[in-house]
């Protein structure tokens, strides 16, 4: 059993009257990658907020690397990193300058900051752009410096809110691996993302939040083998509408949105066979993940 | 978050120096504009007004006009560039940039960012404050080794309205908000305190209201120091401006923590 690092118990926070976090109790391993997904307002980014002591809780308790918070704050985040979800990089600073700013924010001495930056720059990927204005810098690129940025004091713990939303694949896809050489070195990591796929892909533990509560907690594998039936077929086109009344009798689960039809079933072979000579429908076969998961559990309706 | 802890007085360390240093680093990025900006503006008025309405006026309170109203611009000027600083830039670091919000993340606290920005403000008050009194010395307008004590009076001041103009930025919506406090009070403020014209000609309640105004109390002290006295008023004068520098900080803290913080 490896070292807790954050653990939350009871965990609430309401904003006038309106309950937002209402008792959350997290616990986070040295060296994981620990999710937070939930739908917009589920209240993930006021969990990290209060795990860092940037507000107080009304009720609960939070340690975080064996401080006590928000007491003892300012000491846990000498330990800790932030890649926040808005970039709020220093738009009059060059890269380095970037850098070597927030160093101080530490206390770090002037020359440990330096030596530090052509590994951090190197694991930007931004080696030849140490003195490139900020915005001469593509998104990846900042979200990369960021991400650099919340590494200069070494942190033992890093938490991200949204590390990739706005990005492209590509720059997606580089965060990714960012982020798995950062757990190899043992850093813990927690993430909030509504993104399934970037959470089944890192996490080896996460929570499902709704409403600021936790619906569902386990590993990816687990969620989907605990909460969900192993295979999905989607199905829409014209007269889904009468085809979705045979097929509740195929398969255990059948939902509709708009004009989508989803068949969850441990074998939905029926399914699909019911589907053969219906040419005016078109469908998808796949096994279910995280995000049906997370449909199933939070709803299918807007939050915004 | 409870009042005890909102009202509770400011824990000031020495990490509020990585703050000003931040936007030192900025400012020497952008010097040239910014000593323009801040110091041409009063010399323009200064050189204008100081010989054009001082060749009508002749003397004024037994000096030049030109140098009573430098005296009272050394006061203004350092006003307007701790102003401008707390109000504009520091609102641009706090909800536009969000720079306050990176640096709370680090082991940074809201009274660290909040006394960096303080001092940082009242910084560019006294070079603001300093270039004009090089000036005016230049000129001969200085009596010279008691203008040298006018240099802390000039940062006593900025203090004083980097203070106020941090407490208005706790409050503001945008930077549109600050119209008010620069056209409400300020602009005001500059006709009470005896820049342009003596404040003993005034009607008595008009005088009461001068005397509680900062900026008054920084051109009483500057004017005699430049003209070569120096009085026991000018202690009170300066107990005023740091009575408002302290409790305007404390207000700043205090209103930024409900802003920021709940």
């Amino acid at each position: 059993m490896s070292a807790t690092v954050l653990a939350t118990r009871g965990l609430r926070k309401s904003y006038a009257g309106r309950e937002v976090v209402g008792g959350v109790d997290i616990t986070v391993a040295q060296g994981e990658c620990f999710g937070l997904l939930g739908p917009n307002g589920a209240g993930k980014t006021t969990i990290l907020k209060l795990c860092l002591g940037l507000i107080d809780p009304d009720g609960g308790a939070i340690e975080l690397l064996g401080e006590p918070v928000p007491r003892r704050a300012r000491e846990a985040r000498a330990r800790v990193g932030v890649v926040p979800q808005f970039d709020n990089l220093d738009p009059d600073f060059t890269v380095t300058e970037n850098l070597v700013v927030f160093g101080r924010y530490f206390g770090l001495r002037p020359r440990d900051i330096e030596r530090r930056i052509p590994a951090l720059l190197d694991y930007a990927g931004l080696a030849g752009r140490a003195d490139a204005k900020l915005h001469t810098l593509s998104g990846g690129m900042k979200r990369r410096l960021t991400l650099a940025r919340a590494l200069v004091n070494d942190p033992r713990l890093v938490f991200m809110d949204e590390p990739t939303t706005g990005l492209d694949p590509q720059a997606r896809h580089l965060i990714w691996e960012r982020l798995r050489q950062l757990t190899q070195e043992g850093k813990t990591l927690v993430l909030t993302t509504h993104f399934m796929e970037e959470a089944e892909r890192l996490c080896s533990q996460l929570v499902i939040v709704d409403r600021g509560r936790i619906v569902a907690q386990g590993s990816p594998r687990a969620l989907i083998g605990g909460h969900i039936e192993a295979q999905v077929v989607e199905v829409h086109g014209p007269g889904v509408e009468q085809w979705m009344a045979r097929a509740s009798q195929l398969a255990p689960r059948v939902e509709r949105t708009g004009e989508t039809v989803f068949c969850y079933a441990e074998d939905v072979a029926p399914v699909l066979a019911s589907l053969r000579g219906q040419s005016e429908l078109a469908y998808l076969h796949r096994p279910a993940n995280l995000e049906d998961v997370f449909l199933k559990l939070t709803g299918r309706d807007l939050r915004d | 978050m409870p009042y005890a802890k909102l009202l509770a007085p400011p824990v000031l360390s020495l990490r509020f120096v990585a703050v000003w240093r931040r936007n030192w680093l900025v400012w020497r990025k952008l010097a040239l504009p910014s000593i323009l900006g801040n110091l041409a503006d009063p010399l323009i008025m200064l050189f204008g007004l100081g010989y054009g309405l001082g060749a009508v006026l002749g003397k004024m309170q037994g000096t030049t006009y030109f140098a009573f109203l430098a005296a009272g611009f050394v006061g203004s000027a350092s006003m307007y560039a701790a102003t401008f600083e707390s109000l504009f830039s520091a609102f641009s670091r706090m909800h536009v940039q969000k720079t306050w919000d990176a640096i709370l993340n680090a082991p940074m606290t809201l009274e660290d960012v909040v006394a960096g920005e303080w001092v940082w403000a009242a910084t560019k008050s006294l070079a603001a404050g300093v270039c004009m009194l090089l000036v005016i010395t230049a000129f001969g307008y200085a009596s010279v080794p008691l203008a040298l004590a006018a240099v802390p009076v000039v940062l006593l001041v900025g203090l004083a309205f980097a203070a106020l103009g941090l407490a208005i930025n706790a409050l503001a919506t945008g930077y549109d908000f600050f119209s008010y406090y620069l056209t409400l009070i300020l602009t005001p403020m500059m006709m009470l305190s005896g820049v342009f014209f003596p404040v003993e000609r005034l009607p008595e309640a008009i005088r009461t209201i001068a005397a509680l105004l900062p900026l008054y109390h920084g051109v009483a002290i500057v004017r005699p120091l430049l003209g070569g006295q120096f009085t026991g008023a000018m202690l009170g004068h300066a107990a005023v401006l740091a009575a408002y520098a302290i409790v305007g900080f404390y207000v700043a803290v205090v209103l930024t923590r409900r802003r920021l913080l709940t």
